[in-house]
């Protein structure tokens, strides 16, 4: 395996990584924006590592920039959904989840 | 274990699970998922014996297609029927499942 | 074959089959729908894994996309009723268990027995591709071998926005305005969708795509446009003739090849591409149209919803 091939395998571990940790976040932070947060967060990141790790792969620029529109598309469907599900949390009157909740 | 052999059971068993769900449980929005997993596992077994051959045959491919957009347009006349039945009936249950 | 690797697909295998256990068995209607949607996804892989990319873009889209959209809104629509207690182990739900696993070891015993070597009809279509027109051996199956069972799926399809605009089932809820995210997001992702459409209709005679997955898309598109402004068809003409515009151009088309081709839908060899693009393009705008129809309904929108929730806009 040359040194594009162990970057790639890093990139996706780590891609996969950050996937567990916001599944972690989605099954075990209190309230609906935390969880949120977490999910939006770290998917994005973990997407954007699973992406360059692919594109180290890519075999041709027509690939890559196809591989920069999913990222690009898929950022900006996952931020827009996360902004629309907080609001309408907000709107059928989910409360924050806050230190005391916790007592 | 071969990959066609894995799908197979794996449709085999959705198609029991399906089978079950919809016999068992008496909400008829249960029941319309059942038949959507039913319908999954039946397309399952096609494509995994369609992979028996190399390159793999297209017509179960293209029977599958064909499944999947009948699916959604079934379950979309069922789920009209159901909200239909609520609104005339006030329960989303079948009558013979309405005794309690 | 494809690629071996059997622990994945035994993971999946297991994932799909628990998913499956699991929105079947789950109290709430709504966690069931969502876990449907993810079950729709992991199929969507599957299929990947079984060298099958036509039907995993369209299992994607229709699958887990469109019926999930449809399940949650009913989902919604329902609520306010008690959900009955989950079945006890009685006589009947034995018998029922019992029923499915003998349905189950009957099935296992019958694909045990199939021949090993076995092709099915690979090679009588591989043998007949250079004739059709196309060189995808699916768009080749779908629009030419079998013809006749996609021209009478566009008729079920018309038949099901039929029930369902008889049906008539209900006027919809109040909708709060679309705020400047999803508005946003539309005015991005509908075009963007319009132009993958239109290239997959185009690739799926060289590639996987087809009229199919694109019509995915457009009905995604539409249904999105549908959440942040709704809008209502109506019955008028225009939208029936759009609606049966799909069916009646592949009906022409087959009736019209009695006479210039060989037979009912049988194309000429050497122009069999361009009949069959030109099927599919209207057969697309068709079935988006039909997919979109299902979910909106035919009840009639007016701006009453939004003038209501009109105090929910944030100052613009």
């Amino acid at each position: 395996m040359t040194l594009s091939d162990w970057a790639s395998v890093a990139l996706l571990a780590a891609g996969a990584f950050f996937f567990v940790a916001g599944t972690i976040g989605l099954l075990r932070l209190p309230d609906v924006f935390t969880r949120l947060h977490a999910l939006t967060k770290a998917d994005n990141l973990g997407l954007g590592l699973i992406l360059l790790g692919l594109a180290l792969q890519a075999e041709s620029w027509g690939e890559l920039a196809r591989l920069g529109l999913i990222w690009a598309l898929a950022v900006f469907a996952s931020a827009s959904a996360c902004h629309l599900v907080a609001r309408r949390a907000l709107e059928s009157g989910a409360q924050p989840w806050s230190k005391r909740d916790a007592d | 274990m071969s990959t066609v052999l894995i799908y197979s059971f794996a449709g085999i068993a959705l198609v029991c699970i399906g089978l079950l769900g919809l016999l068992a449980s008496s909400h008829v929005l249960r029941k319309i998922l059942a038949v959507n997993v039913m319908g999954s596992g039946v397309f399952m077994m096609l494509i995994a014996l369609a992979a028996r051959a190399q390159p793999p045959d297209p017509v179960p491919h293209a029977m599958v297609l064909t499944g999947i957009v009948v699916a959604v347009s079934a379950s979309a006349l069922a789920l009209a029927l159901l909200r239909r039945m609520r609104r005339e009936e006030g329960s989303a249950l079948l009558p013979e499942d309405r005794r309690e | 074959m494809p690629t071996s690797l059997p622990a994945f697909d035994a993971l999946l295998a297991l994932l799909l089959v628990w998913l499956a256990g699991r929105l079947l068995v789950t109290r709430d209607l709504f966690k069931a729908v969502v876990l449907f949607m993810v079950f729709g996804l992991m199929l969507a892989l599957a299929w990947v894994r079984l060298a099958a990319p036509d039907v995993a873009l369209a299992e994607a889209a229709i699958g887990a996309g469109l019926t999930g959209a449809l399940l949650l809104d009913t989902v919604f629509r329902l609520r306010g009723e008690a959900e009955p207690p989950p079945p006890r182990p009685s006589a009947g739900l034995i018998a029922c268990a019992m029923l499915a696993a003998a349905l189950g070891a009957m099935l296992v015993w019958s694909m045990l027995a199939l021949p090993d070597d076995w092709f099915g009809l690979t090679r009588e279509v591989a043998a007949a591709m250079p004739d059709s027109g196309v060189t995808n051996p699916v768009t080749a199956a779908l629009l030419n071998f079998r013809g006749y069972d996609t021209l009478l799926e566009i008729a079920v399809l018309l038949l099901a926005v039929l029930g369902v605009w008889t049906l008539n089932a209900e006027p919809p809820p109040a909708v709060p305005a679309a705020g400047p995210v999803l508005e946003a997001l539309l005015r991005i992702l509908l075009p963007l969708l319009v132009v993958a459409a239109g290239y997959l209709l185009w690739a799926g005679a060289h590639a996987p795509g087809g009229a199919f997955q694109g019509a995915a898309l457009l009905a995604a598109g539409g249904v999105l446009l549908h959440l942040a402004r709704p809008f209502s068809f109506g019955t008028g003409w225009p939208v029936r003739l759009a609606l049966t515009a799909g069916f009646a151009v592949f009906l022409i088309v087959a009736l019209l090849l009695v006479l210039v081709g060989g037979g009912f839908l049988a194309y000429p060899p050497k122009h069999a591409g361009t009949w069959i693009l030109a099927i599919e393009a209207a057969a697309m705008l068709s079935i988006a149209l039909i997919l979109v129809a299902l979910f909106v309904g035919s009840a009639r929108h007016t701006d009453r919803g939004r003038a209501d929730a009109g105090a929910h806009d944030p100052p613009a």
